[in-house]
């Protein structure tokens, strides 16, 4: 028997609402913010997926984003600026049952919690990673970020930045993300199904959602007009090629700058194994989570002293 | 060892991939072995350390010589030198004036062709092999021993070159004309031993206390504990991951905590500032965590491969805020095994990071150490935990949210609630790294927060409470209990302080020591005992600005005027001797003049 019996469970009846906290129902998020979108596509995806608030673990950085835990009513992990993903993806380690979600800013994401991004895509973990990308520090009043494009003005770039912004979508690809799209806030019902695709996906799935923050970035403000790209005949590709997902990954982080939004899903790798799976199948993990034995009375415990006795006398 | 003796060994390396004068010191006795010990009886030259390389315009000098001459200041009177004849040339040799020096030291050298015993059944490299054959010969030893071990880690061809070159090298040198007068001792063991190092004790006690995680970046001299842990752990039904720096080392070991595995993670000092804000995390979050700092000279990147103690204050206080952590330091390998345990058992049962501070010194010196010791039973339990069935009764919000940071937990102590692990049912609970009200949800209000960090800090006090009860003490104590001095110390020290108690006693003096492992919660009560005790007391540490001292007036408000420091920095743990010298001319009031380390008289004398 379990010791989490949460997970998969599947006589619970799921409801949306489940998943709105009784302590703090109504985001603080400024109104018209785009973080309220993310919300309310993740509530949505839930009982899509099957997930109960007690099976979720979702991880969230420090940012306007990373409030995202105080309105989601699940177990929450509300780490460091830009540490998400390490968390996240030693919790999933421990327990591969439990759905694992990262998520946070722009900033978090890409600038000081880069190095992970790289490295976790790289890894190919499975769980989702949502990245609220407003193109500014948002919680931080308005400060120039990573995805600010180039000559974005703010406080701490008084001349405009004179950086060329992040590709984050190529970033991921390069990376070795596995499940690679862009959701909009402005599109709300796309956003629901990408995150479920997302969440569903066995390896590491990046979502660049576009949030817009009317508060400190005016410049981009409402993220329309927005092209779907499955739906669009221009964009007609093959998103389990990497190749073409390249082309069109640059095409939309070009045009974003030049006022047009390019939503969907941009790559898609099926029958890679996950991470996980590929410690399991090599012996560096265990078969069982790792979690369960602790709570495993006929567990047997290995002695060191056997090892001792055979290798250091 | 397995001829019944007591081993220590400590190995000398620089920080280079080739070349460089790498060497072990290793120290038998019939008696327990606590130190390096002063100087050495036998040198067993093979100086090959640099023979590949450009001679000329070499930055680090002729280093092919270094073998012999850097170790001349260490040879013992009376002492035995061989060395490898078909690696040095005649006149190199009489160029370090090795037959003057040996004249005036009564040295006994032996010059020998290792290099050809070994060509002659095998490869050039197996001069190490001849090497021992000889030592065996000129010390009494039998080959038995060696024989064995050769058996275990080889086979076929090159099992049987190096038994060759073994017994050939052996039998040449019983042949020698033996003029010096060094035998090993004789021993027995009444039971089996193992020898292990530093780094063992630490891994072997996180696997017994049921850790099955861990997450690391290389950083000498942590490395060894991360490598030996990552070959472990998959026997062992454990993970362990390489990660791409020291911040996802630490905050990868609390992820896999908070889900529900007894997790480790570590690194040197410079890796572990890295760490500092996930340390935070861990004493914000209640996180149990247990965090390995191996201490090497600094700052910066200092020197990779020396020992040092400078990193005290270091794992005491980096990280924003009041610091809430256990700290221990060890001092060898069986405090290192015994402290990991308790490192995870108490990170475990009260919600904060437990750290063990080690050094160079203790990473790599083996000791011999009886195995009965490490038969104990494993302690997989994950302390202040519930299970489902307790998590229905326990206390829940009206939404249904667990109540993880209530503010007068009912658990068995005092300031810790018990956790939830997630996908339990019914456990849900927000951790965060922002002030927290019982539910976790983010609270600024000032009644909530004073009461948080009252009672997540209360914690560190009950930890106190619970090390003061237990019979047995982290410090260790030694010499006559009415000495009027003392000597004081902490981690790796302490054993060679121990010895220079034996050396004073021995010339008449009346002192005794205490080796100090519980560096947070400070051992109050016990150290100031210790002091209230002796007229004077000498701390001793290996860093440049006393920091031991500094923590113990810190914490005890007093004792200024009673504590003189002595202070070593130069890359190399102490020999007994320098302590002794040190105390016996700084006693009354003395200036030592001191070489290789630092003394500094106690403050208002
Ligand atoms: C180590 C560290 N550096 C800086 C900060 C301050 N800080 C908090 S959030 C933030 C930037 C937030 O921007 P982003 O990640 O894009 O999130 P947003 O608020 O826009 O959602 C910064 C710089 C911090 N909390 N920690
Ligand atoms: S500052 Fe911007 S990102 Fe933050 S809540 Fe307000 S609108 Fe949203
Ligand atoms: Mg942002």
């Amino acid at each position: 028997m379990s010791a989490f019996s949460a997970i998969d469970d599947e006589e619970q009846e799921i409801d949306q609402n489940d998943f709105t906290p009784g302590i703090e129902p109504q985001a603080t998020w400024c109104p018209g913010c785009g973080d309220f979108a993310v919300l309310k596509a993740l509530k949505g995806a839930m009982p899509e997926l099957g997930r109960t608030p007690d099976e979720v673990l979702l991880v969230t950085g420090i940012g306007c984003s990373g409030k995202l835990n105080s309105y989601f009513e699940c177990y929450g992990y509300h780490s460091l600026h830009g540490r998400s993903l390490p968390v996240a993806r030693a919790a999933k380690l421990a327990n591969p049952g439990l759905e694992v979600i990262a998520a946070g800013g722009d900033g978090d994401g890409y600038g000081i919690g880069g190095n992970h991004f790289m490295h976790t895509a790289r890894e190919n973990h499975d769980m989702a990673y949502i990245v609220f990308n407003n193109e500014i520090f948002g919680l931080t009043k308005g400060q120039t970020s990573p995805t600010s494009p180039k000559g974005h003005k703010s406080k701490t770039q008084p001349h405009g930045s004179a950086k060329d912004p992040v590709r984050p979508l190529t970033l991921a690809l390069s990376s070795g993300a596995s499940y690679i799209a862009r959701a909009a806030a402005v599109n709300p019902r796309q956003a629901k199904n990408i995150l479920i695709e997302a969440i569903e996906h066995d390896g590491f799935a990046h979502v660049d959602f576009l949030t817009q923050c009317p508060t400190w970035n005016k410049d981009a403000k409402q993220y329309i007009p927005y092209t779907d790209i499955q739906d669009s005949d221009e964009y007609d590709f093959d998103t389990s090629d990497r190749r073409e997902a390249a082309d069109v990954m640059y095409e939309a982080e070009t045009k974003i700058h030049e006022g047009e939004v390019l939503t969907g899903r941009f790559y898609q790798e099926t029958g890679r194994p996950s991470y996980g799976q590929e410690k399991r199948a090599i012996g560096e993990a265990p078969d069982q989570p790792l979690a369960e034995r602790y709570f495993d009375e006929d567990a047997e415990w290995e002695r060191a002293v056997d090892d001792i006795a055979a290798h250091h006398t | 060892m397995r001829s019944g003796l007591h081993i220590y060994t400590h190995r000398h390396y620089p920080s280079r991939i080739r070349g460089g004068h790498t060497y072990v010191e290793v120290r038998a006795g019939d008696e327990p072995v606590r130190s390096r010990g002063n100087g050495f009886d036998f040198l067993l030259c093979l100086g090959d350390s640099f023979g590949r390389s450009e001679t000329e315009g070499a930055f680090y000098g002729n280093e092919e010589l270094k073998p012999l001459t850097e170790q001349f200041d260490e040879l013992n009177e009376g002492g035995v030198i061989v060395y490898d004849s078909g690696q040095f040339d005649e006149a190199d040799i009489a160029r370090t004036e090795l037959a003057e020096r040996a004249e005036e030291n009564d040295w006994h050298v032996y010059p020998v062709d290792l290099r050809s015993i070994a060509r002659e059944h095998g490869r050039a490299i197996m001069r190490n092999t001849a090497g021992v054959g000889v030592t065996a010969a000129l010390i009494g030893q039998d080959l038995s021993g060696f024989e064995e071990l050769l058996k275990e880690s080889m086979s076929g061809e090159m099992m049987e070159a190096n038994l060759n070159v073994l017994q050939d090298a052996y039998e040449r040198a019983q042949e020698f004309d033996m003029s010096h007068d060094i035998t090993l001792p004789e021993g027995s063991h009444e039971e089996q031993h193992a020898m292990l190092t530093g780094s063992d004790g630490i891994a072997y006690g996180a696997l017994d206390s049921g850790c099955r995680f861990i997450s690391g970046y290389p950083m000498t001299p942590w490395t060894d504990v991360f490598s030996i842990m990552s070959q472990k752990l998959p026997k062992y039904g454990g993970i362990s991951e390489q990660v791409e720096d020291e911040i996802a080392a630490a905050t990868l070991a609390l992820g896999a905590s908070h889900a529900g595995v007894k997790a480790m993670s570590g690194s040197a000092g410079g890796g572990f500032a890295l760490m500092s804000e996930a340390l935070g995390l861990a004493e914000m979050t209640e996180t149990p965590i247990v965090y390995i700092e191996a201490m090497r000279a600094g700052p910066s990147t200092g020197m990779p491969t020396k020992t040092e103690q400078g990193d005290l204050e270091h794992v005491l206080y980096s990280s924003q805020g009041d610091s809430c952590r256990i700290v221990f330091a060890p001092a060898n390998v069986r405090e290192m095994y015994e402290q990991t345990r308790l490192a995870f058992e108490l990170a475990y049962d009260y919600h904060l990071p437990a750290l063990v501070v080690y050094d160079q010194k203790l990473e790599g010196e083996l000791r011999s150490v009886p195995v009965s010791f490490f038969d104990r039973e494993p302690d997989p339990d994950l302390g202040a935990t519930l299970t489902e069935e307790e998590l229905r009764d326990a206390a829940h919000d009206a939404s249904g949210k667990f109540k993880r940071f209530q503010h007068y937990p009912d658990g068995e102590r005092e300031g810790v609630n018990p956790r939830s692990i997630p996908g339990q049912k019914g456990g849900r609970f927000l951790a965060t790294g922002n002030e927290s009200s019982p539910t976790g949800h983010i609270s600024e209000d000032t009644v909530n927060r004073k009461r948080q960090m009252e009672r997540r800090m209360g914690k560190l006090e009950s930890v106190s409470a619970e090390l003061d009860e237990r019979e047995a003490s982290n410090q260790a104590t030694y010499g006559d209990d009415d000495a009027a001095y003392g000597i004081l110390t902490w981690g790796s020290t302490q054993d060679t302080a121990f010895e220079a108690v034996d050396t004073l006693d021995d010339a008449g003096h009346s002192v005794k020591a205490m080796g100090v492992s519980d560096l947070m919660p400070f051992p109050d009560r016990e150290v100031t005992e210790f002091l209230e005790s002796v007229s004077e007391c000498l701390v001793v540490e290996m860093n440049a600005s006393g920091q031991f001292r500094g923590l113990v007036q810190r914490e005890l408000g007093q004792f200024g005027p009673k504590l003189s420091s002595l202070l070593k920095f130069n890359g190399e743990p102490y020999r007994s001797e320098e302590v002794v010298a040190v105390f016996e001319e700084s006693i009354d009031g003395g200036q030592p003049d001191a070489q290789n380390v630092k003394y500094v008289p106690a403050t208002g004398d």
